[in-house]
């Protein structure tokens, strides 16, 4: 399983990934459309990104959500019909919606945010 | 399965075609609906007004509309303006918050004589409202075997001669749904009404609404069960009615403010994940969670609502569901309803009929089949009551009023009312499995008993009394059916508020008005009859609301906040209120709160019972049950509970019962619950704003903004 592995405590807070992230996605330097979230949390740094556990994948409806070869759950946005049941269902709570969006988005592990952070706090692997 | 569909569909020959310019729907409306005549042929499109709007707000408002104008006075069920109307409503069809993607349905019910509605799940309703119309209403008679479809991604209604295709829906339903599927992918976007062989021999012929299970890959059915319309439609010689729409989109009400929407829907799935499988367990067994409950409350209907439990019930106990239930799937009836609650039984090889052999998918059995196919009529293998099941749906029978008109026949052949030659030879013995199926064999080849059986019981009672000189008192009190219409799973002995509950119910003795029996039995939370005329008058109301809105009723209380229990009114579930309060103003942007909520209901809940009046239904001798749904009846049934009846006349009803022979103890009982039952009637009308004999007043249409001159004149007649 392929997926982006974290290192809180190399974290320095910059929030590059975020806007590697988004502006990837949205072309929009924006946290909140982020697929990687990074919080202040007891003078450390907590990044909240999806695991690829797969869960959100057992509840959609549509079969919108599938893992591809490489273990990364994948969003097909023409087949989602925005019932957000993913979004609830993710235990690490990294299924983001933006208000009156009609899709969910995630992470897909594809690294960019991995190959700009200044700390090596991300790191794209290959498990199982 | 494999069906040669391009073979079926060469056969066809269209009898009519409208084109219609595709829609867009405005906050939940599309303001027009779609008229189709399938015996003359005339399709066309109606306009809905801003006071169709202001009245009847959509959903079962703007069928009953639809439907009062298509007949008049004299319409039996039968005749060809008789019409099925189907809506959604403007709330129904978002993806969001769970529990929205009901039709309901309604027509002239060949039980009642009197509109039936009946709420059911699948995609059809909300497919069919995003191809452009906010009710559809079918009316005529053909004279061949037609099926209606609905293009709605490219505009255009047919309706076409279609000979060769399967009756039976599980088979027509995979038919239909390959048929105008471009691919496996697309079949999801095609929802396919249908009944079933039997439904054309039976009053209590149901529709089968479908929707596309892609992990199962085959469509599933939902079954629009009370009353009888699945025999209409057949009676009407129409096959399916068939929709296709392939836009969906989570904005296509084209909402207010989708945000609010989609936050309550969140907040609802949160829930759910957090808290159903401490609670219901809907995801794992959907409403036959119930089964055990009712059986420790002593509200299991067993031996046709003679007892309220029993040492077999454990057979059919929710862990025997839930292990025959394929788990952790997706099992909504609509999109975004997490609650998936639509269980189903996968490969099950069938032992019978003209299935026996084949491996099929079962949808079900939830708690009311399993009340009515299983403890009613003591069948407790639980693989006959799927296969029970199976063969219901299939066949387009309802499998409430099959099973409890099988259980008033076998309590019939218990007393000897009915023997073998009044039954083709049928055995009718409780627990019967082999007979009680073959009667649905029957019934789909229509001969033999099994067709008088799908006729219910109001037609068996007078059969039984006028050709084979039966008691006709007793049949009345065990004949658990009320203007017609055969009672759903439920015990009420014990609970008045749920006996009015059920008898004034207007379409029937149907448990969707008002289920009251845990406020009133086991909490004692509305001890006087004001209290519970204001139970009869609130939840009524309240749940006639998901009715107009294109909602179901489970995501509002089978699921709850953790901290509902501290709230004022639990029973009312105060949050979930809000939320519907809120998802109606996000979605039509029109303010809401619970007093225009139970304003918009109560027009539409007068409106259907003046429909009542017009019908020559809905005095108050059609409020009043079989004494089973009160009391018990037998000596049998009184000795069976005779500590707790015993109690009950000592200090509830003042008599001291050491020296009284049963029939004396059961003569009080009767006096004393009926008497109670009358006095109910009286606090519910006065709640209502019903003069006693249960007509609406003038005054009381006038102040809720429902004095119609069409409604003024059918009341004046009994005012």
């Amino acid at each position: 399983m392929k997926y982006l592995k974290t290192y809180p405590e190399k974290c320095i807070g910059c929030h590059t990934c975020e806007n590697v992230c988004s502006q990837l996605f949205f072309k929009n330097e924006n946290a909140s459309l982020s697929c990687i979230r990074i919080a202040e949390k007891d003078n450390a740094f907590d990044i909240n990104v999806c695991n690829q556990c797969g869960q959100c994948v057992t509840v959609c409806p549509t079969l919108a959500l599938t893992v591809n070869a490489q273990g990364v759950v994948m969003l097909n946005k023409s087949k989602c019909i925005g019932c957000m049941a993913c979004v609830a269902i993710c235990p690490t709570q990294s299924m983001r919606y933006q208000k009156a969006m009609l899709t969910p988005f995630k992470c897909i592990a594809c690294g960019s945010c991995a190959t700009k952070c200044p700390t090596q706090a991300l790191e794209i692997v290959t498990e199982g | 399965m494999s069906h040669n569909v391009a073979e079926m569909k060469a056969k066809h020959k269209l009898i009519a075609e409208y084109k219609y310019e595709l829609g867009k729907v405005d906050k939940g409306y599309n303001r027009r609906t779609l008229y189709v005549n399938v015996g003359s042929g005339e399709i066309k499109e109606k306009p809905v007004s801003q006071e169709m709007i202001d009245k009847f707000v959509g959903g079962k408002g703007f069928d009953l509309r639809l439907l009062w104008d298509a007949v008049n006075e004299n319409t039996k069920w039968y005749d060809p303006e008789n019409a099925i109307c189907i809506s959604v409503g403007p709330v129904g069809g978002n993806t969001n918050y769970p529990g929205s993607g009901k039709s309901i349905v309604t027509s002239l019910s060949p039980m009642t004589n009197i509109p039936i509605d009946s709420n059911v799940g699948g995609h059809f309703g909300p497919y069919m409202k995003f191809s452009g119309f906010d009710a559809l209403e079918i009316q005529g008679k053909s004279d061949k075997e037609v099926i209606v479809y609905i293009n709605g991604d490219e505009g255009f209604v047919q309706i076409f001669e279609a000979p060769d295709e399967a009756i039976d829906s599980h088979v027509l339903a995979e038919q239909l749904h390959e048929m105008y599927a471009n691919n496996e992918d697309d079949k999801q976007h095609i929802s396919v009404v249908s009944a079933g062989q039997a439904a054309q021999h039976a009053y209590m012929g149901m529709l089968n609404f479908s929707f596309y299970d892609k992990r199962r890959k085959l469509p599933r059915l939902k079954q629009a069960g009370r009353g009888g319309i699945g025999h209409v439609l057949r009676d009407k010689k129409v096959k399916a009615l068939v929709v296709k729409f392939s836009g969906l989109k989570a904005d296509l009400n084209n909402p207010v403010d989708l945000s609010v929407v989609q936050e309550r829907g969140i907040k609802l799935h949160n829930e759910v994940k957090d808290h159903d499988d401490e609670q219901c367990k809907m995801r794992q067994v959907g409403t036959a969670h119930l089964v055990e409950i009712m059986n420790d409350y002593d509200l299991l209907p067993v031996k046709n609502f003679k007892f309220g439990a029993d040492e077999n019930s454990d057979k059919v106990h929710s862990r025997v569901w839930t292990s025959m239930f394929t788990q952790n799937m997706p099992d909504g009836c609509w999109f975004g309803c997490s609650l998936s609650c639509c269980k189903a039984v996968d490969n099950f090889e069938l032992r019978t009929g003209p299935y026996k052999g084949d491996k099929v998918c079962v949808d079900g059995p939830e708690y009311e089949t399993v009340g009515g196919c299983s403890s009613n009529i003591y069948v407790w293998d639980p693989k006959d009551v799927v296969e029970i099941n199976f063969y219901c749906d299939t066949y387009g029978i309802d499998t409430i009023s099959f099973g409890t008109t099988t259980a008033f026949v076998m309590e019939c052949w218990e007393n000897k009312i009915l023997r073998p030659e009044h039954t083709d030879g049928l055995d009718m013995t409780w627990g019967n499995a082999d007979s009680v199926l073959e009667c649905l064999h029957q019934m789909a080849r229509g001969e033999g008993f099994g067709v008088k059986l799908g006729k219910g019981i109001l037609w068996l009672k007078n059969w039984m009394v006028n050709e084979l000189g039966a008691p006709a008192d007793f049949l009345q009190d065990i004949g658990m059916e009320a203007k017609g219409l055969e009672y759903s799973q439920y015990m009420s002995k014990e609970s008045l508020a749920q006996q009015g509950g059920y008898t004034l119910a207007l379409k029937g003795p149907q448990h969707d008005e008002a289920w009251l029996i845990f406020m009133d039995m086991v909490n004692n939370l509305i001890p006087s009859f004001e209290d519970k005329a204001e139970a009869l008058h609130y939840f009524p109301m309240f749940r006639t609301w998901f009715g107009l809105q294109g909602l179901c009723k489970l995501p509002w209380n089978d699921i709850e906040p953790a901290n509902n229990g501290q709230t004022a009114e639990p029973a009312k579930v105060p949050e979930h209120v809000q939320n519907y309060h809120d998802i109606y103003t996000a979605i039509t942007g029109k303010p809401i709160d619970s007093k225009e909520m139970i304003l918009q209901s109560e027009r539409v809940y007068n409106f259907q019972k003046i429909f009542n009046l017009r019908m020559g239904k809905g005095l108050r001798n059609d409020d009043r049950p079989p004494y089973r749904a009160v009391g018990p009846v037998t000596a049998e049934e009184y000795l069976s509970r005779q500590e707790r009846y015993d109690k009950q006349l000592k200090e509830v009803i003042g008599v001291d019962p050491t020296n009284m022979t049963t029939e004396e103890k059961m003569a009080k009982h009767r006096e004393y619950r009926t008497d109670r039952y009358e006095k109910l009637i009286d606090a519910v009308y006065k709640r209502k704003g019903w003069t006693p004999e249960g007509i609406p007043t003038v005054e009381h249409l006038q102040n809720i903004g429902m004095d119609l001159p069409e409604l003024i004149e059918v009341v004046k007649k009994y005012l």
